[in-house]
């Protein structure tokens, strides 16, 4: 495979949250708001993209036996670090998100790449992997968390579309909402993949 | 490229140790670049808050600042002339537990302003205490004569619709707020001019 190949595998082909279904959670608890989706997905992808690489790079020097823990220590310290620096520089965003960033430790997408990619490959296939999966995550929760928030609150990007006193579909935003959009967003995209074989 | 060190113990230690070592260096080094930043954060948070919440003020709240209870108090003044306390409450009642608030009083025991500082409510529905529609009917009210629950309770807050759990707590948290200026006015009597106004509500 190319090196473009290993970046955009992770845009549609197999997208992290339409194809393979991975951190589901975050995908159905943040997207309530655009902007929610876009900084999860901003988080996801710095965390995804350091520890890719640097588990890349120090492959070799981490025997299998104890690869998980190791992962797990890798992953933990960016999460960390995004932590803090969403806390100090964005409080607002970092209040609406709480603890679904800590909670990225256990992404599986983070876990599932490190385990599936990159501890067999090289350096730049890890970081186009990890760039790509993460834009391809963040695309896919900003989009389910920008029509959550059009149907229920008829805004996007907190930029109101409809006149204040409309009716909006308020399921939408609850719980059920994000369900009922994720299962027809993932019908959505599949039957276009197969169509445009993508 | 090199072969991969092989699963023995001396290595497993070694390997795990030495990542933990780095794991935490950095994070050392990183809680150090945003620790000033992260208390800058909450501290200009908590002034623009106070600011909201009170009228025009030139001492700086946060060096009186008093906590009782879970709640924290703040007194304005301008040009050394006590203009309200701003106190930040909160509840645990809200529909997803806990929120806090910023309440306003002026002297004379009404209320300035209030103002949403950490909430999870429902988005749409309990979120909707922010807006101007719902908190406006506390503005200039003085909880001695304005009942702080929602109408379905018998009192005078008008609840947000599909929100009378979100609207409860907003009204629990503002009442201990209430509560709280009251306590601090028996209790610091010798700055009796907000006392003796207090005691003109209640005759």
């Amino acid at each position: 495979m190319s090196n473009l190949k290993h970046f955009t595998n992770g845009l549609i082909k197999e997208n992290p949250t339409f194809v393979l279904v991975l951190g589901a959670c975050p995908t159905l608890a943040v997207t309530t708001a655009s902007i929610n989706g876009l900084g999860m997905g901003a988080a996801t992808t710095f965390v995804l993209v350091f520890s890719n690489v640097l588990i890349a790079l120090f492959k070799n020097f981490i025997p299998d036996k104890v690869r998980i823990a190791a992962f797990i220590v890798v992953i933990a310290t960016f999460v960390t670090i995004v932590d803090l620096v969403m806390k100090a520089f964005t409080p607002d965003l970092y209040k609406t998100l709480g603890i679904f960033i800590p909670l990225i430790v256990v992404n599986c997408i983070i876990l599932g790449r490190a385990e599936a990619f990159a501890q067999k490959n090289k350096v730049l296939p890890a970081l186009l992997d990890g760039l790509g999966m993460g834009l391809g995550f963040t695309l896919a929760i900003t989009l389910l968390a920008s029509v959550r928030e059009l149907l229920g609150n008829g805004s996007v990007f907190d930029i109101k579309l409809v006149s204040e006193n409309a009716k909006t579909m308020l399921l939408f935003i609850l719980p059920p909402g994000a369900f009922i959009t994720y299962g027809y967003m993932i019908a959505i995209v599949n039957r276009l993949k197969a169509k445009y074989n993508l | 490229m090199g072969k991969k060190i092989e699963s023995n113990l001396k290595n497993m230690i070694l390997s795990l140790a030495l990542i933990s070592l780095a794991a935490s260096a950095a994070l050392g080094m990183v809680y150090n670049l945003t620790k000033g930043p992260i208390e800058q954060a909450n501290k200009a948070k908590e002034v623009s808050a106070i600011t909201e919440v009170l009228p025009a003020f030139d001492n700086d709240p946060t060096a009186s600042a008093k906590e009782a209870e879970g709640l924290t108090l703040y007194k304005g003044a301008q040009a050394e002339q006590p203009v309200g306390v701003a106190i930040k409450t909160f509840t645990d009642k809200g529909f997803s537990g806990y929120f806090s608030l910023m309440v306003g009083f002026l002297p004379d025991g009404s209320i300035h302003n209030i103002s949403v500082l950490d909430q999870k409510e429902t988005p749409g529905l309990g979120s909707k205490m922010k807006e101007d529609k719902f908190k406006n009917q506390f503005l200039g009210k003085n909880p001695e004569t304005y009942k702080l629950l929602v109408k379905k309770d018998g009192g005078d807050v008008d609840a947000i619709t599909a929100a009378t759990i979100s609207s409860r707590a907003y009204c629990d948290a503002v009442q201990k707020a209430y509560d709280l200026w009251k306590a601090q006015l028996t209790e610091g009597s010798s700055d009796s001019e907000p006392a003796d106004s207090l005691k003109g509500v209640n005759q």
